[in-house]
């Protein structure tokens, strides 16, 4: 038995991660991040989804605490998000707190508390390898969140329990419904938790916070063809908002906020080759040259043959789609995660 | 003392010094809510044998509440708790005269969050946290002191427990803006002070009953003479028009009996709390390295001790000190538990960018000896802990 402190966001993932790390005979205890807002109620911890999962570690008659990260969370998720976009970058802000909150500052806590690992509610597998621990793919596909934890490295892994990857959604639902939880039935969160709480969705979120700036949509022989009204909100690989009406689609391919221009095309101008990759992380030890894996370049897409390369990531059989500068790259080998990094 | 120790409940606690967040109730204010709720009670606004006797409960409590506080029972109206009594007066008041709202900048946030809703000023602190007599009449000028409809400064303050001097910020509100209301929010001080003498030159005081040894969610505001609120609530106009809807008659009289208590015990009360107090305090300065007292000692309390440590976190702490079967808190919450930066700790200038972990331990009418070896030891031996983890 072991000392486990349950990260309980007050949804029901996370409420039957706690009731299954309880079942397994650990000495369990709740924590709850208070990460963004004031008293508002609505999006991400909100007061109403504290007292969710404090009912539930009720109901489960575990402890729970509030942990107030809010300065961590503006400082290594939000203000970073918000330069990236402004630096005409597509940040992803989830994979940010996972690395910083809550495998960063939440398991540090943790162990600071005399806690021997913490358990959250992803759908992943971590399991032990003759040399430490692998980071594997859900059993569910529908579910599986390895992209977002692809950050984690051996110190991380052996610490973390990840009690849902072998079920499946509708498997997790049934349990919180047969304990009788309030969060059975809650809706899963959808998109970036701090812009839902917001209001406004992202235009006025970052409008709030940075200047946006208009700018020219041009071909490649630089014919301008267009405009927009934000060039931060473009991402390389959109369609939307590019194509004048009737005519030929247009995706982004490149984005430029010095010169305040957006360079499109159709879409086979987006396949490339390869893509190179910076802020390389690995789950155990770095691939030698030459090896063939899988890259997966956002959360829902499917993963791609490849060869690593240091730095770099070749197309093996079918071209790589563009990756818009600041999203996850993540390398599998099968359903094992092997690292990830930031595309240049 | 021959306290009985239940689980689940405050005295179950092995080290209880949570007492500013919620003092354990009395026994007589128990007996005296179980004899009201086993005889009904009627609804005191009927005119019924029923109700009679309710009304007689309700205005034996008035008297009590009225004597204990130093003023007229007709002066006592029974709310819902301090929030709301803090509600009745910052709100009210500008609502009968219209004008500004002023309040001291460490108030609770019953009476902060109102004076923002309501555009107001703050007073600032000093280094102490004390409001002085010249800060009043520095931000009664920079507004125009007539449009002043009330300034609120508390009697003690939640998080720090310090003594604002009432005497001297009435008496320069009153040569200032003669005709502001002058709000206090006692909430903290009846164990500790006779708040009908400290509080003598206020119009308007907050008391809530939980903070003396009562129930929770009842209260009251004394609305002395000249002052004049507006409801918060309209309906059957019970408690003379101030406070609509059928008044908590077993709470009032749970109220009123810890109160007689509370004001009974104090003689007594101060000076025991006071030498556990600086035991406890004295204690943790002596053993634990960067270890900082918050306030002057000779301005505050006898049951308040607040302390801050060196590289600490609060959260952090509080946990292991639960664990360690010592409840305390940071002094500041929100509704959702998790612990917030300090307003008051910023006023005073002691909000900076290193973790300052604060801690407030507040003593109450249970807390022994024991009680503070306990802290005692496990002050020392969680901020030694979390030291050597960091």
């Amino acid at each position: 038995m072991s000392r486990v402190l349950v990260a309980m966001s007050g949804g029901v993932d996370s409420s039957v991660a706690a009731a299954l790390v309880r079942d397994a005979g650990h000495d369990v205890v709740g924590a709850t991040m208070k990460l963004w807002g004031g008293d508002s109620d609505s999006g991400c911890c909100s007061v109403s989804d504290v007292e969710d999962a404090r009912r539930v570690a009720q109901q489960l008659g575990i402890d729970h605490h509030v942990f107030n990260f809010t300065d961590d969370f503006e400082r290594d998720v939000v203000d970073p998000y918000v330069d990236a976009h402004a630096r005409g970058r597509t940040p992803n802000p989830c994979v940010e707190c996972n690395r910083h909150l809550k495998f960063g500052r939440f398991l540090r806590r943790a162990l600071h508390l005399g806690f021997d690992a913490i358990a959250t509610g992803h759908y992943a597998r971590i399991e032990a390898v003759p040399r430490g621990w692998q980071l594997r793919r859900a059993v569910d596909p529908e579910k599986d969140q390895s992209y977002v934890l692809s950050m984690l490295g051996q110190t991380e892994l052996a610490r973390t329990l990840l009690p849902l990857g072998g079920l499946t959604k509708p498997e997790v639902r049934a349990r919180a419904a047969a304990l009788g939880l309030r969060t059975a039935a809650k809706p899963d969160s959808q998109d970036v938790c701090f812009i839902l709480g917001t209001g406004g969705g992202r235009t006025t979120f970052l409008g709030d916070r940075i200047p946006l700036t208009p700018g020219r949509v041009v071909t490649r022989r630089g014919e301008q063809v267009g405009s927009v009204d934000a060039i931060e909100l473009v991402t390389v690989g959109q369609r939307r908002g590019l194509s004048a009406g009737g005519g030929e689609k247009r995706f982004a391919l490149d984005v430029d906020v010095v010169s305040g221009t957006v360079v499109v095309g159709p879409e086979h101008d987006l396949l490339v080759s390869e893509v190179r990759v910076t802020d390389m992380t690995w789950t155990q030890e770095a691939l030698s040259p030459g090896t063939a894996v899988e890259i997966q370049c956002s959360a829902h897409a499917a993963p791609l043959p490849a060869t690593w390369h240091p730095g770099r990531a070749v197309a093996a059989d079918v071209p790589l789609r563009r990756v818009a500068p600041g999203q996850s790259v993540v390398v599998y080998r099968g359903d094992v995660v092997a690292g990830a990094g930031l595309a240049i | 003392m021959g306290r009985q120790r239940r689980p689940g409940s405050l005295e179950a606690v092995p080290a209880y010094l949570d007492h500013a967040a919620t003092t354990p109730l009395r026994p007589e204010a128990l007996d005296a809510m179980v004899e009201v709720l086993s005889h009904g009670p009627g609804n005191p606004s009927g005119s019924h044998a029923a109700a009679r006797q309710a009304k007689r409960w309700l205005e034996e409590a008035r008297d009590t509440v009225a004597d204990c506080l130093g003023c007229e029972p007709r002066e006592v109206v029974f709310t819902g708790g301090g929030t709301e009594a803090d509600n009745m007066a910052v709100r009210g008041a500008p609502a009968r005269r219209p004008g500004a709202v002023v309040c001291g900048a460490t108030e609770h946030h019953a009476v902060l969050r109102c004076t923002e809703a309501l555009g107001g000023r703050t007073i600032p602190v000093d280094a102490d946290g004390l409001v002085t007599p010249e800060a009043v009449v520095a931000t009664l000028r920079a507004l125009r002191p007539a449009d002043v409809a009330v300034v609120s400064v508390m009697l003690v303050n939640n998080e720090v427990g310090t003594i604002q001097p009432l005497d001297e910020v009435a008496q320069a509100v009153r040569s200032t803006a003669p005709e502001a209301l002058v709000h206090t929010d006692a909430v903290q001080a009846v164990p500790w002070l006779d708040v009908g003498e400290r509080a003598r030159q206020a119009d308007l005081v907050s008391v809530s009953a939980h903070k003396f040894g009562g129930p929770q969610g009842v209260g009251a505001l004394v609305v002395r003479g000249r002052a004049d609120v507006a409801p918060l609530l309209l309906g059957g106009g019970q408690e003379r028009g101030h406070r609509s809807g059928t008044q908590n008659v077993a709470g009032i009289v749970g109220m009123a009996a810890a109160l007689r208590r509370a004001t009974a015990d104090r003689a007594e009360l101060v000076p025991r709390l006071g030498r556990l107090r600086h035991r406890l305090v004295d204690g943790i300065l002596a053993s634990v390295p960067q270890a900082h007292e918050t306030g002057r000692r000779d301005t505050k309390v006898a049951g308040i001790a607040h302390l801050r440590f060196h590289g600490i976190e609060s959260e952090e702490l509080l946990f292991l000190l639960d664990e360690a079967g010592v409840h305390a808190s940071a002094g500041s919450s929100c509704a959702s538990g998790a612990t917030e930066a300090s307003h008051v700790l910023q006023a005073m200038g002691l909000a900076g960018p290193q973790p300052h972990g604060s801690v407030r331990f507040s003593l109450g009418w249970t807390t022994t000896d024991a009680d503070v070896d306990l802290a005692l030891a496990a002050v020392t031996g969680v901020v030694r802990r979390l030291r050597r983890a960091a």
